[in-house]
């Protein structure tokens, strides 16, 4: 039997994702930029695609940018919002916990967050008020431990120092209403259902944003048909799937603490994510602990640093000084069951004590 | 005050620096400060997480070195 409990990594393709998918392939194979007659019909679809996700995010159908995957629409957020700013400033203000993605996208100066992994407000308020300021980051919610950020507050503190502000919506794309008061937001299709390769990035009218791309790559015009049809599936059923998915969340943050000794159950355990849950186990080893789950058939993700290509701990866990090794995510998703969920509990105190009686921790 | 105890964990991967910690510290009196050498960068979270969840204190970082004083 085998679980998938790493949504957040990559939604499972939603039914209606790949129906569009196929149905796309047919008809939207064509240049949606020629002039002829037949690539018309090709256009009409990027029209309806555009125009449907305009109205899922809320946005303008002029205000959205197609981009390879979410890694590119983070970085053409950063740095064409850096770019469109260089006459007013260069540094770039974000929280420390932002995706990698974001971190990676250009240099600037981190603004610290609490145990929970909420930003500090008053110390973001103070670095976007310095002179200089170019662009803002604050990401809707984390990705590695579920913690909802005060973006609402964050764009008005931005507002008053008349700094944009981007959203990285990419695990709460999907899930319900999204921020308000941004002037760039981007998503990932993939972490809602949709088919891997469609980022999106929103740039609000009135946003100083150069391109940083020489030229714009035409859009994967089936994969954008699929995104935009998932997606409007999604945000239908986002309440329910949530009402769903949040109880089967905090079942598994009060039975892990209670079931697993030595355990630390980390995020913000209100403000959160319906759907993702994060804990570190002291003493273990966080790759054996993926790979003995793995074994019973569960699927999770982990920030402990011996799962990492760099070797390094998460930045996530260190800047919320959380417990870094024996670290696990789980993320679900809308075919998970509650039995898949009591499965995992189940299984879950034997594995952990067992890792921990082969490498002589037990009772330490 | 005398010098710390030393707890030489360099070369070891978490959680093993954490591990070895948990061993030595109820081996000092109370009070006494150890030194742990780690240069695993695991270590700089999870020493003073460890503490926060076992009740004892992190003093700091001292070079390449995490000092914990044991208090129970």
């Amino acid at each position: 039997m085998s679980t998938y409990f790493d949504a957040a990594a990559a939604a499972p393709l939603h039914p209606v994702a790949r129906q569009a998918l196929i149905a796309a392939l047919d008809d939207g194979w064509l240049d949606p930029g020629k002039l002829y007659s037949q690539a018309r019909r090709a256009r009409q679809l990027l029209d309806a695609a555009r125009g449907s996700m305009a109205e899922s995010l809320g946005v303008r159908d002029d205000e959205l940018h197609f981009c390879a995957n979410g890694t590119e629409a983070a970085a053409l957020a950063v740095r064409g919002g850096l770019a469109g700013r260089r006459r007013f400033g260069v540094t770039f203000v974000h929280s420390a916990v932002e995706h990698s993605a974001v971190l990676q996208a250009a240099a600037g100066e981190s603004v610290p967050v609490d145990r929970l992994g909420r930003v500090d407000l008053d110390a973001f308020s103070t670095a976007v008020k310095a002179p200089g300021v170019a662009l803002a980051a604050l990401m809707s919610a984390n990705h590695e431990v579920g913690t909802v950020q005060p973006v609402d507050e964050a764009a008005a503190l931005c507002a008053d120092a008349g700094v944009p502000l981007y959203v990285d919506a990419a695990q709460s794309a999907g899930w319900g209403q999204l921020p308000s008061g941004w002037s760039l937001l981007s998503a990932s299709a993939h972490k809602w259902g949709g088919p891997p390769g469609v980022g999106v990035l929103v740039v609000r009218k009135g946003t100083r944003w150069l391109d940083p791309r020489p030229t714009a790559q035409p859009p994967n015009l089936p994969a954008v048909v699929a995104a935009a049809a998932s997606l409007r599936a999604v945000q239908n059923t986002a309440t329910a799937a949530a009402a769903r998915l949040a109880p089967l969340v905090e079942r598994v943050r009060t039975t892990v603490a209670a079931t697993v000794p030595d355990v630390e159950v980390v995020g913000d355990p209100v403000n959160r994510l319906p759907h993702l849950v994060t804990f570190s186990c002291l003493y273990v080893d966080g790759e054996a602990l993926l790979h003995a789950l793995d074994r019973q058939g569960f699927a999770v993700s982990s920030g402990s640093s011996c799962t990492a290509s760099t070797l390094r701990p998460s930045h996530v866990l260190e800047a919320m000084g959380v417990l870094s090794h024996g670290n696990v995510r789980i993320s679900l998703h809308r075919e998970t069951t509650s039995e898949e969920v009591d499965r995992f509990l189940a299984v879950l105190p034997g594995v952990v004590a067992e890792l921990r009686a082969q490498a002589g921790v037990s009772g330490l | 005050m005398s010098d710390p105890e030393i707890l030489d964990c360099r070369g070891l991967r978490c959680p093993l620096p954490v591990i070895e910690l948990a061993r030595r510290l109820p081996e000092l009196p109370v009070g006494a400060v150890l030194r742990v050498l780690a240069d695993d960068p695991a270590a700089a979270v999870d020493i003073p997480a460890w503490c926060r969840m076992r009740g004892q204190e992190y003093v700091g970082a001292n070079g390449s070195g995490y000092d914990v004083r044991r208090l129970i």
